[in-house]
């Protein structure tokens, strides 16, 4: 099974269900009065978190006591962080700051994004390969998703691996060189706007073995950032990436960087999943190329930002004045580490039975027990809807008891006086209740 | 095994919405594990099924039967009518209006897409009573 970075904080929990209906994998259950993360079916998106009331389900970044257990630590810094800061006008200043925390080096993603764009490049005026349109591999959260439920689209993905896993190969193998030691006595650690690229770090979709040793969260890293920040008047320059890969960190950026071709650029998981069923049918065949990304404006809106994802877009872009368009050409020998070493799998986890016909038995079940469930949606039972927890009975995840309406036929077959009805909250009462009226 | 039926209300008058009776249908027919070609082909005449509905007959109603060796959709509404099914189903033809047009509508590939996807398509229509369309996809065993 696989390791997610979201987590609930049990003792913050009160099984309140308004998590339930925000996840677009019906992933969460609420069971004992606190909410539970089916773990096949997490995609990492990140929605849960944003809306928690408690705050009670949150992502965990690695804890920055790691850079301990290395003897060099290298630094990766995603785009996103440096919208974080108000009037800043120098990534450098950044990057200079990275040093003073404990990093020994600063590789920057942008600059592995520049890198992977240059390689799009030149594919394209190769006449590219692969299905069309072309679906960007940058966000983690997107190709979990097209593994559970848009297979047929794998073959559309681009066949590269994330920008931080490119820096991540990248930079280590100049630390090799650099300093003598051994790869394994270097510690890799991106630092990421999301709860996806924790679980990536560790657990990656196109890769055999993980590069990275880990990642931090941006918002762990930005308040140590701020004081030695105030103290650089005079940055050594470490910038290595140009508009062009700072650019990816917002929406748009990826296709910008392509220099071309009939691109789509799509963010919010919602609206990627609409584009996703369209792309499906075949009705965006005239775009040459589709990014995705699971938080709105791209990863300036992932859950580990501090600034807004509006503000932090204005940001960037004002960082990116005087800058180079782009500063990194992608070597012909390094084409072969910008691909993936395995190939992405569907993961069938909507799949109700290996067995087709057991499926349709089951599927026939779900729909019979569903026809007598109220159609209310209200999440007593710990399930986004009535049509999920159809499903999770014939599933065996629930039994049908847990229906509060089910509970309501039960006492009123037992209940030898007074109406059953009163026993229930109001939306759940058969008899119109005009107290809302009466103010 | 008895046969699977979905009923999918397609609301008229709201192009915006439409195409969402075919994604509901999509998510079941990949959670009972049928060949990704046929849930494909069965959501593309689903999906043209429900803009013709949307377009020329103020909505209706589509009916999805499954079992092991077919899909079979049915579109019904209670729109005008066609009046010359043999030209409807001329690639390019089209009586959809500015509205439609402007949303990249009213290419005239409804009908032809619907014939193409599937392997078979029945037309009945009548004029000011409405029109069902019924698609047939075989499942290869």
């Amino acid at each position: 099974m696989m390791k997610h970075s979201v987590v609930l904080d049990e003792q913050r929990c009160r099984g309140c269900t308004s998590c339930i209906k925000s996840c677009p994998t019906e992933a969460i259950r609420v069971r004992g009065r606190k909410a539970t993360i089916l773990a096949d079916r997490c995609i990492d998106c990140g929605r849960c978190i944003h809306i928690c009331p408690h705050k009670a389900i949150r992502s965990v970044g690695d804890n920055l006591s790691r850079l301990q257990d290395f003897s060099y630590c290298i630094a990766l810094p995603e785009p996103a962080l440096y919208g974080q800061f108000h009037r800043l006008d120098d990534v450098d200043i950044i990057l200079n700051a990275l040093l003073k925390i404990g990093f020994d080096k600063v590789w920057e993603v942008a600059k592995a994004s520049e890198l992977l764009a240059d390689r799009a490049r030149q594919e394209m005026k190769h006449g590219g390969h692969g299905a069309r349109p072309q679906i960007s591999s940058a966000c983690p959260t997107v190709l979990r998703l097209i593994r559970m439920r848009f297979p047929k689209l794998i073959d559309h993905v681009a066949p590269t691996i994330l920008p931080m896993e490119l820096a991540a190969i990248l930079a280590r193998r100049e630390a090799v060189a650099e300093t003598g030691l051994a790869p394994e006595k270097i510690g890799v650690f991106a630092i990421v706007p999301c709860s996806s690229k924790v679980t990536a770090a560790t657990t990656p979709e196109g890769l055999q073995k993980p590069v990275l040793d880990g990642a931090f969260a941006i918002r762990d890293i930005y308040l140590r950032l701020l004081s030695p920040m105030k103290d650089i008047t005079d940055p050594e320059a470490l910038s290595t990436a140009g508009i062009l890969g700072i650019g990816t960190a917002a929406s748009g950026g990826e296709g910008t960087a392509r220099l071309g071709g009939r691109c789509v650029s799509v963010d919010g998981i919602s609206n990627v999943i609409q584009v996703l069923e369209a792309l499906e049918d075949g009705r965006l065949d005239e775009a040459d190329f589709v990014e995705l990304f699971a938080c709105t404006q791209g990863c300036l809106g992932g859950c580990f930002n501090v600034e807004n994802p509006y503000a932090a877009r204005m940001q960037i872009k004002d960082l990116m004045k005087g800058l180079p368009v782009s500063r990194n050409r992608c070597r012909e020998g390094d084409q072969a580490l910008m691909l993936r070493d395995k190939e992405l799998q569907y993961l069938p986890s909507f799949l109700l039975d290996q067995d087709r016909e057991q499926a349709m038995a089951k599927q026939l079940k779900i729909q019979e027990l569903e026809a007598h469930l109220p159609g209310l949606h209200c999440g007593s039972c710990g399930a986004p809807s009535c049509h999920a927890f159809a499903e999770d009975v014939v599933m065996g995840r629930a039994s049908e008891g847990d229906c509060i309406f089910k509970v309501r036929a039960k006492m009123r077959s037992i209940a030898a006086e007074g109406d059953p009805d009163s026993y229930l909250p109001a939306p759940f009462r058969h008899r119109a209740d005009d107290t809302v009226h009466k103010g | 095994m008895e046969t699977i039926k979905l009923v999918y209300p397609v609301e008229g008058g709201d192009l915006i919405e439409a195409g969402e009776a075919s994604s509901q249908m999509k998510l079941t027919l990949k959670k009972l594990g049928l060949p990704q070609d046929v849930i494909r082909r069965a959501s593309i005449c689903m999906y043209e099924g429900e803009i013709n509905m949307v377009i020329h007959a103020d909505g209706g109603e589509a009916t999805v039967e499954v079992d092991m060796d077919q899909i079979v959709i049915r579109m019904t509404d209670h729109g005008p009518g066609i009046p010359d099914v043999e030209q409807a189903m001329k690639e390019g033809f089209s009586t959809a209006g500015p509205a439609a047009r402007e949303l990249g509508f009213g290419a005239g590939m409804g009908l032809p897409n619907m014939k193409r996807y599937s392997d078979e398509l029945h037309v009945e229509t009548q004029l000011g009573k409405g029109t069902t369309v019924t698609v047939r996809i075989r499942i290869p065993q």
